[in-house]
């Protein structure tokens, strides 16, 4: 049926055993790394970087170090994403074995929920929430610091696993008891386990920083009930966060233990069950799922406010339905294994719950509706994402109600109708919330705007592709099609729908490539931001410098309603007097927490291998250093009155 | 926005109304956030003991819970610890008298209790191992030593941690900094008593009657 | 190390604070120790049937973490926020969920094979 081209391009891919995609990317680090390195020493730049970045403690430097790497993931985990659409591209392609393809999807997965989504997310948090709230900095700024550097060693902990002997295979849920040493042998699986343990390690510690920051930390004045949307999102999910993410720790360390000292958890001899890993895995991985969203709508409702020029809608209400998300979220859990076959009471308890998140979730979709009713709407990139997010959202959210019924999720469970749904709230939610994030804080994070026409180009040719690339995975879903499926024969009538896909697929990619020179040309040419209030926003962080001095405020904001910066605008603004300046109190940089996140690498490499003596040397040098911080008591600084003098009159205030 | 003079630097003023852990605002900071990392505790030991109790039948023909388990040893365990709870708490209360010798003396007996606990401890497991109740032995047994291992990895982080916390009190004496550290270890030690209080009850108790 | 400018008042500030005779912390004792051995008593004589026993000495382990959150960690004490009472409270449900929720749900071998 396909023309012959068709087929002989199968056989031309075919002529690449994956092996060789694995030695070019091994080429293409190595060749990388050494360009980096070269650059670095050639400019003499080594200093530079490690006293203004790599022993930072700043929110805001922090923040941008999250995004950026978090931006490399997206890089590595969307390459996985294009390998997989070129694999499934037509029927019986051999173009990635089959091996290879169970590697793919595992790394894609994961990299793009934990060392994507969620890190861009917090490094827009670090950037935004400390400002909102008019703070000079987080509760705990080295712990902050750690934070970061766990989570970025664990992210190379991971992605070097298909360099050094070989990448997990067991997919992103690497369910047991596939993921046990017995079925899976080799270091692949443990570097899964150590990489996310790391991580995760750095994600409980930012979730206990950002409650306490936003909980004590606040600009006088600011009750809870006056914070702006995004603050709220990001109490909430700190919340979920602290309570959610302990469970992936034991879960995580049950699997390893069962790997390195043979015990029998989820094992299926001597008694173990491999059903309580699904069962520990999804106690954490349904709040993950808000946890990568809740943000996303913070980002939403202050973008959309502000480009509506109104209030939000309804303040209460979503405080309310965030506050109701966050509780629901630990309570719906099994609707991702109604077919293991517990009970029907178990199955109904746990649909019903889910259904309920519908209810909050619905009240936030026309909070935003209203929001924008009667509003004098601009239509800026950032409010363009919000405006492609609502739809896409709805689609994503409401087949989630389907799967949520027991009955019906025999017939979806684990069909790409399924892999549909969570690609359509993964990226219509997540993805273009913080892509709206993105481009809104960019001038503060930067001092410039991203272009505006590259902006509408990237969101049309984006949300373009990317239902081009879903949309028709829910038909071959309810066709038959299984997740993970290597290849497929053809007549199902599924090839010209997976062409589709892969075709999407690619364009997504060359979107990306749109904001890539975005950015790259913007550095020159963009927009510079001289007011500090570039889109004449609403909040606290528009009324600093941009990109905004190192302690923030001069003097901390009085708060007195929500959106004050607008009111303030309104009553016409008063800069703060230089006679009123005060020295202010810093926390000083610190290279500890570099090296506790190299150690924790060391100690989690040494454990992938069994290498006891790797994984103890790691071990005592996070102790040491623990020990080293405990007695160090010169932690602070104050900045004299003179320099904050000459830092405001240098920014014109 | 009228911009407040005096609450610019009120992290670093020193109210000496209350006690000292709380005296500045860095510190209640520190509490706070210390607390909510114990939720996070509360959390990752109820995985723990949802885990031990799922597998808690699951003997594989090896030894039961009401084989192994020892009335007296784990008697001897409750006690010690639980009597450790209390003097830690002692030594917070002389820290908040400013009593700085009688603080040392309490902290002193409550590293000696937990020396003693963990000893036990290792000396229960040595004695299962030996009579080949191995951590790979059956599904509970690997349940059993997670969770109390877990346990007691705790409470000799808390040993070495309570050490070198007496080491900064014993050189610059009971100052805000040092008061709080001192506090923090103390919230840390009744909390894994608390545990502790559960391990005996769900493990021992229940694991001589079922 | 300790040369920066607080130094000053590192070894100056005495809080005015001070507290009586341990109360609290003896009562505590007294109830946690009375709790302990009233669960030991109840199991070594098999007072109970065993469902009643177990919810029983579940029971007294709950009112012994309230004695210590209360008499030994003084959660109430004013320290100007009560949030340490919700992430406790959270906690708690969280754990609750937890525990009570896999036993249901991991039932599933016994109920249908």
């Amino acid at each position: 049926m396909l023309p012959r081209y068709f087929y002989n391009f199968s056989t031309f891919m075919s002529m690449f055993p994956h092996n060789y995609l694995i030695y070019g990317a091994d080429v293409s680090i190595v060749g990388a790394t050494a360009l980096i390195i070269f650059v670095l020493t050639y400019f003499k730049k080594w200093k530079w970087l490690w006293d203004n970045w790599i022993t930072t403690v700043d929110h805001k430097r922090i923040g941008i170090m999250y995004i950026l790497a978090a931006f490399a993931m997206f890089f590595r985990g969307g390459t996985d994403g294009l390998l997989m659409r070129t694999q499934l591209a037509l029927p019986n392609l051999h173009f990635l074995s089959a091996q290879h393809y169970d590697e793919i999807f595992t790394t894609h997965g994961t990299i793009m929920i934990l060392f994507m989504a969620m890190p861009m997310l917090i490094g827009l948090i670090n950037v935004a929430v400390p400002l909102q709230i008019g703070a000079r900095d987080v509760a705990f700024p080295y712990l902050n610091a750690i934070s970061f550097w766990t989570f970025f060693f664990g992210a190379m902990l991971f992605n070097i696993s298909f360099v050094f002997g070989g990448s997990p295979d067991a997919g992103w849920t690497s369910y047991a008891p596939l993921s046990e040493l017995q079925f899976d042998p080799g270091p692949g699986e443990n570097y899964y386990l150590l990489g996310l343990q790391l991580a995760g390690i750095g994600t409980i510690a930012t979730g206990v920083n950002f409650l306490v920051t936003i909980l004590k930390m606040r600009a006088p004045g600011m009750t809870l009930m006056k914070m702006p949307q995004f603050t709220w999102a990001t109490l909430i999910t700190s919340i979920i966060i602290i309570f959610a993410f302990p469970v992936l720790t034991v879960a995580l360390a049950l699997l390893t233990i069962d790997r390195l000292a043979g015990a029998h958890f989820f094992t299926i001899a001597a008694g173990g069950m491999p059903m309580m890993w699904v069962n520990l895995f999804w106690i954490w991985g349904h709040p993950e799922v808000y946890i990568v969203i809740l943000p996303a709508f913070g980002i939403l409702s202050d973008v959309i406010s502000t480009f509506s020029g109104k209030k939000i809608f309804g303040y209460t209400a979503m405080v309310v339905s965030l506050a109701a998300i966050a509780a629901l979220s630990f309570t719906v859990w099994v609707h991702h294994f109604f077919t293991m076959g517990a009970g029907a009471a178990v199955n109904s308890f746990f649909g019903v719950s889910t259904m309920l998140i519908a209810i909050p979730t619905g009240v936030k979709i026309f909070n935003w509706l209203f929001t924008m009713y009667r509003g004098r709407i601009r239509f800026t990139t950032p409010m363009l994402w919000a405006l492609a997010f609502i739809p896409t959202f709805v689609v994503g959210g409401m087949t989630g109600v389907m799967l949520a019924v027991a009955p019906a999720d025999y017939q979806y469970h684990n069909s790409y109708f399924l892999v549909s749904h969570f690609h359509y709230v993964l990226i219509g939610g997540t993805v273009f919330g913080a892509f709206a994030g993105i481009y809104y804080w960019w001038p503060k994070m930067f001092g410039h705007k991203l272009n505006e026409r590259l902006g509408r180009w990237h969101v049309g040719t984006f949300v373009l592709f990317f239902n081009m690339t879903f949309f028709p995975m829910y038909i071959v879903g309810l066709m038959g099609m299984t997740r993970r499926m290597y290849t497929y024969p053809s007549g199902l009538g599924w090839t010209a729908l997976n062409l589709i896909e892969t075709i999407g697929a690619f364009g997504q990619g060359a979107s990306m490539m749109i904001m890539a020179v975005n950015i790259v040309r913007s550095i020159k040419f963009g927009e510079r931001d001289v007011t500090g209030d570039i889109w004449d926003g609403r909040t606290l962080e528009w009324s600093t410098t941009s990109p905004a001095a190192e302690y923030n405020f001069s003097v901390l904001p009085q708060v007195t309603s929500v959106d004050e910066w607008w009111e303030e605008k309104k009553r016409g603004v008063v800069r703060p007097d230089h006679a009123t300046f005060k020295p202010i109190h810093m926390p000083n940089n610190s290279g500890w927490p570099f090296l506790i996140g190299l150690s924790f690498f060391i100690a989690g490499f040494g454990l992938v291998f069994n290498w006891w003596l790797s994984a103890i040397v790691g071990a005592l040098g996070i102790i040491t250093f623990l020990f080293l911080r405990s007695f160090d008591y010169n932690t602070d600084h104050y900045i004299p009155v003179d320099e904050v003098k000459r830092v405001e009159a240098a920014a014109g205030r | 926005m009228a911009y407040s003079i005096p609450s610019d630097d009120h992290e670093h003023a020193i109210d000496t109304s209350g006690p000292l852990e709380y005296s500045t605002e860095e510190n209640k900071l520190k509490i706070l956030g210390f607390w909510v990392f114990l939720g996070a505790e509360f959390v990752l030991f109820s995985c723990l003991f949802a885990t031990y109790i799922v597998l808690h039948g699951n003997t594989a023909g090896g030894p039961t819970s009401q084989q192994l388990y020892d009335v007296n040893g784990f008697m001897t365990e409750t006690m010690l610890l639980l009597v450790s709870s209390f003097t830690s708490g002692l030594a917070i209360h002389a820290m908040r008298n400013n009593q700085k010798n009688q603080m040392i003396v309490w902290w002193i007996i409550t590293m000696g209790l937990g020396a003693g606990f963990v000893g036990m401890e290792i000396s229960e497991f040595v004695h299962y191992v030996s009579i080949g109740a191995t951590i790979s032995r059956s599904a509970f047994l690997s349940g059993f030593f997670t969770l109390v291992g877990t346990h007691g990895a705790h409470v000799t982080l808390g040993f070495f941690w309570m050490l070198s916390i007496l080491i900064q009190i014993i050189r610059k004496g009971i100052t805000p900094i040092t008061a709080r550290k001192a506090f923090v270890v103390s919230l840390y030690w009744h909390f894994l008593d608390v545990v502790w209080i559960f391990i005996f009850t769900v493990v021992y108790l229940t694991g001589k009657v079922v | 190390m300790d040369t920066s400018h607080h130094d000053g008042y590192e070894h100056t500030a005495v809080s005015t604070h001070r507290e009586g005779f341990p109360w609290k912390d003896i009562i505590g004792l007294v109830l946690s120790l009375a709790l302990t051995f009233t669960s030991l008593h109840i199991v070594l004589t098999h007072a109970l049937p065993i469902g009643a026993l177990i919810t029983a000495i579940v029971v007294l382990a709950v009112f012994q973490l309230f004695v210590q959150l209360f008499l030994f960690m003084h959660l109430t004490e004013k320290t100007g926020t009560r949030s340490n009472i919700g992430a406790m409270a959270f906690g708690l449900f969280v754990a609750f969920t937890i525990v009570a929720g896999s036993i249901w749900i991991m039932a599933f071998n016994s109920s249908s094979s």
